[in-house]
């Protein structure tokens, strides 16, 4: 039996979850509204949550830009490469150190050896300095080899590897299998979900990165997507923008603009935002509280 | 048998020696916190020693206390916001008793952890602008004036604090909630046959349950006391805020690689990066003895 003073509770917590939910999403769907709507009609202040004077000028501008597609072709070139090696090295260490002391005599001191790494940082300056001299400036490797190990992962994995069952291990060793036989034919199939989930880590940390793409490519060529968005969006940088282009065009405004090219940075997280919660929230649980 | 480890051996080799180069040399790399830095003659070149100088030139620079002052400010409410907030939503989910949106709730609420602060920030820089951001507009409709969110030393740092808060709390949830439903539910049926209330049923069952991940994150988090969060406050701040707003990592990204004194901008980082890791260590041990807490 619930009391009634719970009913007015539960309708009270619905609705205050309910608005805070809106929050979340309400300023993207008015970027969204934004870009499709025509600039006088935000300049007015009439956009809300739907287009205003439905246009998609302002799409069609930055789908002309070269920039925008330059930028777009090295933020995939990262994510594949970056994703690649990523998923390569943390399968490589979090096998070798799922087993224990008597079967690889080092685990112990590699473990610390990794976990050193998250404790203490050298910091911007001398990591700059690192990646400058060896030579990486302005190329995509500076943008994935520097995370090409990243260590929270190789620990989720670790902890994973260590739950499956030594039996199987041991029948594989009775057929005659080597270590690299038993990695990749028996331990990586069965850890499909959770190298689905840093798997995922790994790609959207790529995606999302842009300071290092900032500072580490001298010409703006070579920038990823969200590099390059931080330049148009954040710092006004109104090149992108030719005042002749403008005139011509009344339909745009920087501020539609900015506003397509948000979303469009975005896009692609959206659209795997479905596996991602499902991997992610696994990914979390597993990595935080484990029993 | 001995030949059997040689396989492991190999495996290992490539990441070690990358995390040897980019994590390592780096840290190595700090010894230029105590030179005259000159970036010509390379890392392992022949640097002149000058001993704790650009430490004391740091010491004399006007800002530097305010920016101190800034990272601790911003980062001790980010700490207790994004602590609080998810516990407290976390409880309220967990009593939606409605499947359908229970599951609507939490998929909109994780969303904003997975955007860039690039993105976010092109966001909010939009919607608080005080000439046609949406939120100034419907301040205004109530009567309030603009406000320059972005722009206001008294605003700015609640302005980062709850963007924060906002990208974060969802994502935050996730652990409570695991939490929760690992609570007996035994528990809850005997408190209803005593005739306890749901909300005493909550102070009594649910909160005690979570207590061991409360601590957990809470020791946790200690370890970010200096990390008042570059990415946001790269993204949002301009020299009009920096009274409130200017904190450690952007004022090393200014002298550092705007300015090129490496040696002193180096400095700032080696005082962050030894105070930080002394925090993280104490905070490890402490989730360790308390939460026995096992990262490996």
């Amino acid at each position: 039996m619930e009391s009634k003073g719970y009913k007015y509770f539960t309708w009270f917590n619905n609705t205050f979850l309910i608005f805070l939910s809106l929050l979340c999403i309400f300023p993207l769907i008015h970027v969204l509204a934004l870009s499709f709507s025509s600039s006088s009609a935000a300049s007015a202040g009439l956009v809300k949550l739907w287009p205003v004077e439905f246009t998609l000028s302002s799409y069609e501008y930055v789908a002309a830009k070269t920039e925008f597609w330059r930028s777009m072709f090295v933020s995939f070139q990262r994510i594949l490469i970056g994703g690649f090696i990523n998923f390569i090295l943390t399968v490589l260490l979090a096998y070798p150190l799922s087993r224990e002391t008597r079967e690889f005599k080092p685990r112990t001191f590699i473990a610390w050896f990794l976990f050193m790494t998250m404790l203490f940082h050298g910091g911007l300056i001398p990591w700059y300095i690192v990646i400058k001299e060896a030579g990486l400036l302005d190329s995509i490797w500076a943008l994935v080899l520097p995370n090409a190990v990243p260590v929270f992962n190789v620990i989720l994995l670790i902890n994973f590897l260590k739950q499956i069952p030594k039996e199987l291990d041991e029948a594989a060793r009775m057929d005659g299998a080597g270590h690299w036989a038993i990695l990749w034919k028996i331990y990586v199939p069965l850890s499909t979900p959770v190298l689905a989930t840093i798997t995922l880590f790994s790609l959207v940390m790529h995606w999302n990165s842009w300071f290092d793409g900032l500072i580490l490519m001298n010409s703006p060529e070579n920038y990823p997507l969200q590099s390059f968005l931080q330049t148009v969006i954040i710092q006004q940088d109104l090149t992108m923008i030719t005042s002749g282009d403008l005139e011509s065009l009344s339909e745009i405004s920087d501020r539609t603009l900015k506003a397509a090219q948000i979303f469009l940075g975005c896009l692609p997280i959206i659209l795997v935002y479905p596996f991602l919660q499902r991997y992610f929230v696994k990914g979390i649980v597993i990595g935080s509280v484990k029993g | 048998m001995k030949g059997s480890q040689a396989p492991l051996y190999l495996m290992v080799i490539p990441g070690i020696i990358l995390v040897l180069i980019f994590s390592y040399g780096p840290m190595f790399g700090i010894v230029i916190a105590f030179q005259n830095f000159i970036p010509a003659k390379g890392l392992l070149g022949d640097q002149e020693w000058i001993g704790w100088e650009n430490f004391l030139y740091v010491l004399e620079l006007p800002n530097s206390l305010r920016v101190l002052w800034n990272t601790l400010y911003i980062a001790t409410f980010k700490i207790i916001f994004n602590l609080i907030v998810p516990i407290v939503v976390a409880i309220l989910i967990n009593e939606v008793r409605m499947m359908g949106l229970k599951r609507s709730i939490q998929t909109i609420i994780y969303l904003p952890h997975f955007l860039s602060w690039v993105v976010l920030g092109g966001i909010l820089i939009d919607i608080l602008s005080p000439s046609e951001g949406i939120i100034n507009l419907m301040l205004g409709w109530i009567g309030i004036e603009s406000i320059f969110f972005l722009g206001d030393n008294t605003w700015f740092p609640i302005t980062l604090v709850g963007s924060e808060v906002w990208k974060e709390f969802g994502f935050g949830t996730i652990v409570y909630l695991a939490a929760i439903t690992g609570i007996n539910p035994e528990l809850y049926e005997a408190a209803r046959i005593d005739g306890a209330s749901r909300f005493r049923q909550t102070i009594h069952i649910t909160l005690p349950g979570m207590r061991m991940v409360i601590v957990l994150l809470g020791v946790l988090s200690l370890g970010n006391i200096l990390n008042a969060g570059f990415e946001q406050v790269f993204n949002l701040y301009s020299p009009q805020v920096y009274e409130s707003g200017d904190i450690i990592d952007t004022f090393v990204y200014r002298i550092g690689l705007m300015e090129a004194q490496y040696g002193v901008a180096a400095a700032v980082g080696l005082f962050k990066s030894v105070v930080s890791c002394l925090l993280v260590s104490i905070s490890y041990y402490l989730a360790y003895r308390f939460a026995d807490y096992r990262i490996f």
